[in-house]
């Protein structure tokens, strides 16, 4: 299993395991390059991309460096502006994406270096430590249940826990656990066990050490999301984090997901009570190109309404107050969305940004204006919901240098003409979609990841063409 | 309340001499409002800061220049020091107090035999002076 | 290691005590702070119109003044000094057109070599926090301060470079190291009313009321500050605050310096606690800082 893998590229003396947890690439490598696809990237943008180009006939190899699929979405509550909920329209996508005969997953996996040329490059994937033999795992989680070690969430955010064995969410694509070495009690001390112990197959190793491989591919898209600006760290004016009651909008998605650790119920962090008087702030690290991020996040303004309803569906005396400076609601059916909730929910829109905020006894200050009254407005909040900006994620300039690709000054990948080629990055062979081009919402991510589909099938054949012309 | 605007009013000369002894562009102000959020004499002001500059931007001349804020203003250079767009609104406040102590004829806006001689006994030196900079006519 | 010393109005009469006690410590420390001769006032206000250029002529002079006796550096304690020394030193130093103008008034040649240094920058700069510590003789154990920075020790951030504005901590690393316990609270960057103290004492007292309720509110036992006119506000408008607001305790403001002076061991007796409105020594007493 595995050792098709070509190796070309590995320096000498570096490990070459390519058994065990890469799993199969006989599928992968059974069509020529010009057939075969990488998607870096395994959110909402790529998986629409790698489904679409293996319903085509591609072979896809849909590359994640986290352990499972899903990306953002996944940490979604309900969708604006019909509201729906994340993980039922999602994962029929995600689960699609694994068990579609096209498509190969690495997760887990890291690309380090790109070399070849359109049509036929040469990708070296890093695939990182599990811990986890996942060809012997069969997902069963007797080890999550069993792990005695916790730790603040990654895929809950602040608003929940998890085991140093874990996979990041409960349908999580592949369905297989890894180990956060950092909290894992065997790896740090050398003593507890307790998931090899509970494995009923003995997958559990901690020996395992990373290992190379390098897939052939003839056009790659890149996918790679968004993270959230580190408001937390950059903006003491808003409690630099010290504030528990102080949250952002993604970790409030959490606490209004059915699935989340709360169960949907919108509690403070502090102390579990009912919140009754929310504050949103908008703009949060957006549009202030002085001191943070001079662009607009675009979708803040539709998920924070989107927050505020169903914190009212949650807590129907609860009162909304939302700091804004512009409502930008340009997509179908946007505007439309904002106006229902305002007037239903009767949630209080005051025009203008917040100061600051601090705590005072229990309640969070909030410091803002209302240009249209033309008050200065001070509220004493349960909780805070700030929409901070949303950035690139971590490693793009990395990935762009890798790929040879550029970023703009935002960090964003840039695209060929912002009108006429979105998708494209200047030359051929390699595209971009969904927010690592630029902050847009789920709608015109799948949007672009089927753009980007149709880019690569469009390069692809002319490559065959010229291929067969050749021959 | 309606009011007609021009553009002979948005560039009008008074407009124009604030921008320019301030240094400052009243059109880099996208009217966030985190200068008023942030203000820390805004009950004793008749226009947000915020609004002073939406009034500069509108050239409403006879609004600002009759405005309480600019007097009320204590430079603390807060709304600058938070401005997205950098604008010191600091500046444009002094600007135009500065432009009606140099009117002919400009009112004096303190009197020092206002204050006691208590008062006067335990206040700086730098009150007294920074006062007369800021509020006698020049 | 002598650094050259702008003391300012203010502090050769009523802000005496901030003055004293600095120049006292600064032995006590290891350097000596030498008044610059003939000095004239800074003008207390640095001009914020640009074609006002007549105010920086005062600044300038005692900058260029510094510079011909042979200094690159100037040492002040007062915020106001210290912010139209700093900004007028700015201005010298990138602004041609100004320069050349001011400079052409008062026919001197400067073109902003003096670095305008505040006490707490050379304290921490120069002589280290740590070395600070360790020199300190009797401890503020038990001392719960709220460090109250205001607007001009901070403001303009990117021209004055002290600290950061929304969450300094320069003043509270002092405090630390004399032993003392800083508090936060929101309103340290706060602005105290400044100079409407003489104009709309509403604003004074208002604001001067919100930033010792939020100290006190953080379990503060006393302010201290580095500016006259902050602890002029803080500390004469607490009667009228308590007119006001009854339920209003009052809490002394004091002058870092004096906190300095005591951690140092100089006597009570000499750093003018009397000239306080809110006397600070039964609370000194009580926490056995002063005998």
């Amino acid at each position: 299993m595995g050792e098709i893998v070509e190796l070309t590229g590995l320096k000498d003396g570096e490990p070459v395991t390519c058994a065990c947890a890469l799993g199969d690439l006989s599928d992968f490598e059974s069509v020529p390059v010009d057939r075969r696809v990488m998607v870096i990237g395994g959110g909402i943008t790529g998986i629409t991309s790698a489904i679409d180009l293996g319903n085509a006939g591609y072979q896809v190899m849909l590359v994640d460096r986290l352990p499972s699929v899903g990306g953002r979405m996944l940490q979604l509550s309900e969708t604006f502006p019909t509201l729906d909920c994340a993980q039922c329209t999602l994962t029929p996508r995600t689960v699609e994406s694994g068990q579609h005969p096209k498509v190969t997953l690495k997760t887990s996996c890291e690309v380090e270096e790109l070399k070849g040329e359109p049509g036929d490059y040469r990708v070296r994937i890093r695939q990182k430590v599990t811990y986890v033999d996942w060809n012997k795992c069969t997902g069963c989680g007797t080890c999550i249940q069993k792990c005695p070690s916790q730790g603040v969430s990654l895929f809950e955010r602040d608003a929940g826990r998890m085991t140093a064995i874990y996979t990041l969410s409960p349908q999580a694509v592949p369905n297989k656990p890894l180990i956060d070495v950092d909290r894992c009690r065997y790896l740090q001390l050398g003593k507890c066990g307790v998931c090899a112990k509970s494995c009923p197959v003995g997958a559990i190793d901690y020996e395992q050490e990373e290992s190379f491989f390098e897939a052939q591919v003839g056009a790659i898209i890149v996918a790679t999301g968004f993270d959230i600006y580190d408001w937390k760290n950059k903006m003491p004016e808003y409690g630099g984090g010290q504030i528990t009651d102080v949250i952002d909008g993604l970790t409030m998605e959490r606490y209004l997901s059915a699935s989340g650790p709360t169960a949907g119920a919108v509690v403070r962090p502090s102390d579990g009570k009912v919140v009754k008087e929310i504050v949103f702030i908008q703009c949060v690290g957006s549009r202030n190109p002085e001191f943070h991020k001079s662009y607009c996040s675009r979708v803040c303004c539709m998920y924070t309404a989107k927050h505020a309803r169903l914190y009212k569906h949650k807590v129907h005396d609860g009162q909304v107050y939302v700091f804004y400076i512009d409502i930008r609601s340009t997509g179908k059916g946007y505007e439309q969305f904002i106006q229902q909730s305002v007037s239903e929910e009767e949630i209080v829109y005051v025009r203008g940004r917040a100061a600051r905020i601090y705590q005072e006894g229990e309640k969070i200050i909030v410091q803002g204006s209302d240009t249209l009254s033309g008050r200065k407005i001070e509220i004493a909040a349960d909780m805070v919901v700030v929409a901070a900006a949303m950035v690139p994620n971590e490693g793009a300039q990395e990935l762009a240098d890798i790929l040879g690709i550029k970023c703009n000054d935002d960090g964003f990948f840039l695209e060929d003409n912002y009108k006429l080629s979105p998708i494209e990055t200047g030359g051929d062979g390699i595209y971009i979609a969904g927010c690592c081009q630029g902050i847009k919402d789920i709608a015109d991510s799948s949007a672009q990841g089927s753009a980007a589909a149709s880019k690569v099938q469009v390069f692809l054949s002319s490559v065959r063409r010229q291929n067969q012309e050749a021959v | 309340m309606k009011t007609v605007i021009s553009r002979s009013q948005v560039k009008g000369d008074f407009v124009n001499k604030v921008a320019e002894i301030s240094g400052e562009n009243f059109f880099d102000c996208y009217q966030c409002g985190n200068c008023s959020a942030g203000c820390p004499s805004v009950d004793e002001m008749d226009l947000l800061p915020s609004q002073v500059v939406r009034y500069l931007q509108l050239g409403l001349e006879e609004e600002v220049k009759n405005c309480k804020s600019m007097w009320v203003c204590a430079a603390c250079m807060m709304c600058h020091a938070r401005c997205p767009k950098g604008v010191d609104i600091s500046k444009i406040m002094e600007s135009l107090r500065v432009l009606r102590l140099r009117e002919v004829g400009a009112e004096a806006h303190i009197d020092v035999t206002d204050f006691s001689e208590e008062y006067l006994a335990r206040a700086p030196q730098i009150a007294m002076i920074s006062g007369y900079r800021k509020f006698l006519p020049l | 290691m002598k650094y050259p010393y702008f003391p300012g109005c203010t502090l050769y009469t009523k802000a005496k005590k901030l003055d004293d006690a600095g120049r006292e410590c600064s032995l006590k420390l290891g350097f000596e702070l030498e008044e610059l001769p003939d000095w004239t006032c800074c003008g207390a206000t640095f001009p914020l119109v640009n074609d006002q250029h007549i105010t920086m002529s005062g600044p300038t002079r005692i900058l260029a003044d510094t510079k011909d006796q042979g200094n690159d550096k100037l040492v002040t304690l007062c915020s106001v000094c210290f912010n139209v020394l700093k900004r007028t030193n700015n201005v010298m130093l990138n602004d041609e057109e100004r320069r050349a103008k001011i400079t052409d008034f008062i026919e001197r040649d400067y073109h902003g070599e003096v670095e305008v240094l505040h006490y707490l920058q050379l304290l921490r700069d120069e002589i280290g926090f740590e070395t600070l510590k360790e020199k300190v003789v009797k401890p503020l154990t038990g001392l719960k301060v709220a460090c109250y920075y205001g607007c001009l020790l901070l403001r303009p951030v990117k021209e004055i470079g002290l600290d950061v504005m929304e969450n300094p901590t320069i003043f509270e690393d002092f405090i630390r190291a004399l032993g003392g316990e800083p508090v936060e609270f929101p309103y340290k960057v706060e602005c105290c009313g400044a100079f409407q103290a003489v104009h709309s004492m509403d604003t004074a007292t208002r604001c001067s009321r919100d930033i010792l309720r939020s100290a006190k509110n953080n379990g503060a036992d006393v302010v201290i500050t580095t500016c006259p006119l902050c602890q002029f506000n803080l500390d004469d408008r607490q009667p009228e605050i308590q007119k006001s607001d009854t339920a209003f305790s009052s809490i002394p403001v004091v002058y870092f310096t004096q906190l300095l002076a005591l951690a140092l061991d100089l006597s009570a007796d000499d750093l003018g606690f009397e000239r306080n409105l809110i006397d600070p020594l039964p609370l000194l007493k009580e926490k056995g800082i002063v005998a």
